[in-house]
Formats: C-alpha cells, sequence, structure tokens
C-alpha cells in the first residue's frame, strides 16, 4: 500500500485536532497514513501518541523556528520536498485557512492540481465536495498530478486503529522568499472551554433576534448544556452581539455538525451557506414564515425569551 | 504606492446559483452577476491607503467580457483605471491557472501592493494569494483585519482559531483582507459618472504571454466529473409555541439522543 500524507492540524493549547483524526481515518482507506507534523520545536513527540492512536505508521517532523515563524510558505517547501522524494498516493490537508495556503503553495510548486472543502474521498481519487450554500454536490479529480486535497471537518467519523510510528525528523531548508511573511506575535483570545467551532458536534447560534451582547449569554448557557460551540450569524456579528471569529456562514466559517440550533436567526442565504449540511437543525424564531424553517427538523414559532429558557431548564431537569 | 486591487466577478449569492450542464462550470449567463462582496473591502482599504499615502489605485480582473459592469462599478467607488484580462480561451480555468495568468498580469503592473477579498462567494476556495504570492516571490498576508502602512513595511492583524497573529512583511506582497477590515463606501453620482470616463485597458493571453494550451478547461489541472442539485430538506415539524415549546424542543433532542 503507497503512502498517504496527512498534514496535521493542531493547537498549542489542546493538542491535535479532531479533523486531523478524521483525515487519518480517511487516510487508512486509501493507503498506509503518515502524519506531517509542522510546527514549533518538540511538537512531533507532543502529538506522536494521539497520531498514533488514529493510524498514523510513520510521523514526519519539521520544526522550529524557521517552520514556525513564518507563514505558510517554509511549510510549503518542506512538504514539497517531502511529496517529491516519497511519491504518496494522496495528500491531505484540512481545510482551514492555514491548510488550504500550504495546500495552494504545493499545488504551484509541483503543478499539481487541487481540491478544496471536499468532504468524502474515494479510492480512485473522485472528490465529493458541496458547492453553492450546500446547494450542490460536486464529483471533482484532479487530474495533473496526486490527489491534493483539503478535507473538511465534521465530513468523516474518525475512528481509532493503534499504530506506534517512528518519527522522521526532516531537514529543513528553506528560501529567502519562504521568509518574507514573518509572524512577530501569537495573541491568545479567551475562549473558553468550549469546542472548536469547525469542529464541534452541536452548535448553537443566535442571530439578530437575540437582541443584544448581553442576551447571547442565553445562547452560550444552551451550548454549554449541549457541550456544543457558540455561533453568531452575520447580522449579529455586525450589530456587535458577538465576536466576527464565531461568524456562521458565508463570509465566516462552514460548520456541519450533529446538531445546529439557530436561535432568532432568519436564515438569510448567507447564513444557510455555513450550515446548510448539518445533520440535524433546530430553529426558535418568532416569524413563522423566516425562511430557516425551510432547513429545519424541528421548529418553533415563539418567544426565544421564553422557549430557550424553558429548554435550558428541561435539559438540567433530565440529566 | 502603486495599489492592484484583484477584483472577481461571481454569481449574486443571494440568488440561486448553479453550475452548466454542458461543461460543469459556473453558470455565469443566468444569474445576477456582481462584485464579489469580499473584494470591495479590499477596494475600500486600497482607497484608505491612497488617500493616507498617495499613489494609485488599478483594478484587475480576469473574466469574460460581461465583466467590464463590474469593473466600472468597482471604479465608481475611486480607483483610477483598470486592466481586464479576457480570452475565450479561459473559460473553465482551475485555481492552479488562473494563478498563473493573474501573476503574468501582475507581472506587468510593478504593483507595490495587491489587494484582495480573502476568498469569492462562488468558489470560496480561498488559494490565490498564496498561488500568486509562490509565483512571484512576495509575501502573501493572507485574511487581514487590519492593514498598517509604514513607508514599505506592512502589518497585518489576522484571525487565527486562538485569537490573532500579527504578521509583518515588505512591499511588494499580496494581502487579502475579511470583511471586518472596514466599510466600504458606496459610489457617490459622481463616482459614478467618472467611471464612464477611465481607462480600462484589455489583456489577452497572447498579450501576457501565457498560451492557450495551459488554461482553460483543456488545461485544468482538475475537472468537475458531475454535478447535482442537494435534495431540499423535507419532513421537519413546525410547532408554534404555546407555553411548553421549550420542552417540546428537548423532546424532539431527547428523541434524537442528543439530551
Amino acid at each position: 500500500m503507497s503512502e498517504v500524507l496527512v498534514v496535521v492540524e493542531a493547537t498549542r493549547e489542546f493538542g491535535v485536532k479532531k479533523v486531523t483524526l478524521e483525515m487519518l481515518t480517511l487516510a487508512r482507506e486509501l493507503g498506509t497514513p503518515s502524519a506531517v507534523v509542522l510546527g514549533g520545536a518538540g511538537a512531533a513527540d507532543a502529538l506522536a501518541g494521539k497520531l498514533g492512536e488514529y493510524g498514523a505508521e510513520k510521523i514526519y517532523a519539521a520544526e522550529g523556528e524557521e517552520i514556525d515563524g513564518y507563514l505558510v510558505a517554509p511549510k510549503a517547501t518542506v512538504v514539497a520536498d517531502l511529496v517529491r522524494r516519497v511519491q504518496p498516493a494522496a495528500v491531505l490537508f484540512a481545510s482551514s485557512q492555514e491548510g488550504k495556503e500550504i495546500a495552494a503553495r504545493l499545488a504551484v510548486k509541483l503543478d499539481n492540481g487541487i481540491l478544496t472543502d471536499v468532504v468524502a474521498l474515494a479510492a480512485d481519487g473522485t472528490a465529493t465536495q458541496v458547492a453553492f450554500a450546500g446547494s450542490t454536490i460536486v464529483k471533482s479529480k484532479v487530474t495533473r498530478g496526486l490527489p491534493l486535497v483539503t478535507v473538511r471537518p465534521n465530513s468523516v467519523t474518525p475512528a481509532p486503529a493503534a499504530a506506534t510510528p517512528a518519527v522522521e525528523q526532516l531537514t529543513v531548508t528553506v528560501a529567502d522568499t519562504d521568509k518574507l511573511a514573518k509572524v512577530v506575535d501569537r495573541v491568545a483570545e479567551q475562549k473558553g472551554s468550549r469546542p472548536e467551532l469547525t469542529e464541534a458536534g452541536v452548535v448553537v447560534s443566535g442571530g439578530r433576534g437575540v437582541g443584544n451582547a448581553d442576551n447571547f449569554k442565553l445562547v452560550e448557557e444552551l451550548a454549554d448544556l449541549l457541550g456544543g460551540a457558540v455561533g453568531a450569524s452575520r447580522a449579529a456579528v455586525d450589530s456587535g452581539f458577538y465576536p466576527h471569529q464565531f461568524q456562521v456562514g458565508q463570509t465566516g466559517k462552514t460548520v456541519s455538525p450533529q446538531l445546529y440550533i439557530a436561535l432568532g436567526i432568519s436564515g438569510a442565504i448567507q447564513h444557510r451557506a455555513g450550515m446548510q449540511t448539518s445533520k440535524t437543525i433546530v430553529a426558535v424564531n418568532k416569524d413563522g414564515e423566516a425562511p430557516i424553517f425551510e432547513l429545519a427538523d424541528f421548529g418553533v414559532v415563539g418567544d426565544l425569551f421564553k422557549v430557550v429558557p424553558q429548554a435550558a431548564e428541561e435539559i438540567r431537569k433530565r440529566k | 504606492m502603486n495599489i492592484v486591487v484583484l477584483v472577481k466577478q461571481v454569481p449574486d449569492s443571494g440568488a440561486d446559483r448553479n453550475l452548466r450542464s454542458d461543461d460543469n462550470t459556473v453558470d455565469r449567463g443566468s444569474a445576477n452577476n456582481v462584485i464579489n462582496e469580499m473584494d470591495e473591502y479590499a477596494i475600500e482599504e486600497a482607497l484608505k491607503i491612497k488617500e493616507a499615502h498617495g499613489g494609485e489605485v488599478t483594478i484587475l480582473t480576469m473574466g469574460p467580457d460581461r465583466a467590464t459592469e463590474s469593473i466600472r462599478k468597482a471604479l465608481s467607488m475611486g480607483p483610477d483605471k483598470a486592466v481586464h484580462v479576457v480570452d475565450d480561451a479561459l473559460h473553465g480555468s482551475c485555481a492552479v491557472a488562473t494563478s498563473k495568468v493573474l501573476a503574468a498580469a501582475l507581472g506587468q503592473l510593478n504593483a507595490d501592493l495587491v489587494l484582495c477579498g480573502s476568498e469569492s462567494t462562488d468558489g470560496r476556495v480561498q488559494v490565490l494569494p498564496h498561488m500568486l504570492a509562490e509565483r512571484l516571490g512576495v509575501a502573501a498576508l493572507t485574511g487581514a483585519r487590519k492593514l498598517t502602512v509604514d513607508g514599505a513595511t506592512l502589518t497585518v492583524e489576522r484571525q487565527t482559531e486562538e485569537g490573532y497573529e500579527v504578521v509583518t512583511a515588505s512591499t511588494p506582497a499580496i494581502v487579502s483582507v475579511w470583511d471586518t477590515i472596514n466599510e466600504p463606501r458606496y459610489p457617490s453620482f459622481k463616482g459614478i459618472m467618472a467611471a464612464k470616463k477611465k481607462p480600462v485597458q484589455t489583456l489577452s493571453l497572447a498579450d501576457l504571454g501565457v498560451a492557450a494550451t495551459e488554461v482553460g478547461l483543456d488545461g485544468a489541472t482538475s475537472a468537475v466529473l458531475e454535478h447535482s442539485k442537494r435534495p431540499p430538506r423535507s419532513g421537519g415539524v413546525k410547532v408554534t409555541d404555546e407555553g411548553s415549546g421549550g420542552v417540546q424542543l428537548v423532546e424532539f433532542l431527547a428523541t434524537e439522543k442528543f439530551v
């Protein structure tokens, strides 16, 4: 079986991201997964346990300031060298900003096709994508080079398959042109213990109907009771109710959780673009004609300030 | 500062959008075509930089003849001129080929700064800035929510999942912006009238020295094999709250095993 490279996505705080485990699971169907860790010194050792648990047979590591101190260009150089050497069957990235950007540079370096936001990948390289706000399903294929694919989070159910990967440290030789965009500061912003928005199994979002920033506590409360992440519509973000990094929709994040709860969100196309592929959708809105109800598996027409506290109370009772 | 703003014409994201049944490319004929919304933020940022530091703002668009409408619209916001890369052979070009064409055009424009939106609302692929940077050997600072220009030094604040990063580079560079960076101006009547007279240069593939075989459907590095409309969601239940809506909601969540 030929090697499939999985470029690891991880955070400093929480380690390997769920999408990485999803990619390893997907990679096992295509060949033998090798994880590629690109980060600060010691990153691979910190992540090796988890990567092995999900079937990484090998770990390639490129670490240090040369890699971590600049935007994606050095990472792309390292991956390109590795691809030329090991000739993998496919290279998988997370469909995050960074994943897409490394893949973008790799595509140019290798003069290779690229497919983004892939939700399924068959052994013959046929990828499934969802386009136009979730309204269109597309089957596509890289026709020049190897399948270079970015995988959308929550598209695959991660399944463990123990392996004991050896770590191979890669020699990092990056050109000066890879070091033009220097990261001078990284500032952590408080986000509490909630799961990351694109990876969460449950997302509870608030819209204009939530009314003000203070009322978002109601959205947060329901999210916390369900172990979910909090999202917001563009209208809510533009009105200053909630920070932009939590925006779901066309100009924000795309989420595809098991459960999506929309509170006070009318369901304009800009919002639907970011959540339409969620497995189960629940909506609470006082306007019974709101388009969000066309998507909802369960909708409550009513005042969210009455419905949501009652729901929260009921969940507590059942716990 | 010589600033070039990349502007793409896209089908209106608020309308029904489709792929064509004959060649699987984006149907640009039946939809309303508009400026990619994200690009308006890039235009605004370019105009603000020009106002503060002087220079010139050029719109660069690759697209069919009808993209002229979007170019005039972009010019009505205030940029000085535009370059329109238009060639029948470009129809169906993939991202890799598009970056080749735009890089060739940028090679003729001597920009200090290239600005663009973080993504287009049709493809949402987000790869162009880094593809161009790779080809041109310049820095790409992507996803800016704040951009500061100090001489030849650019400083960008960009949102990340854990917070934000501060990134610097020297010009020439490419910066992509999110919609949090500014509030785009509306074209004034004067701006709309002036836009009609602003120079729009058209460039063909031959002008750029790019072979027709490297672009379009035949030169594409990936292919759409088939597409279909996702069936609309149906079978949902809608209840009106008459005092027990919250309990009913939780009962539904319980039957779906979420609580």
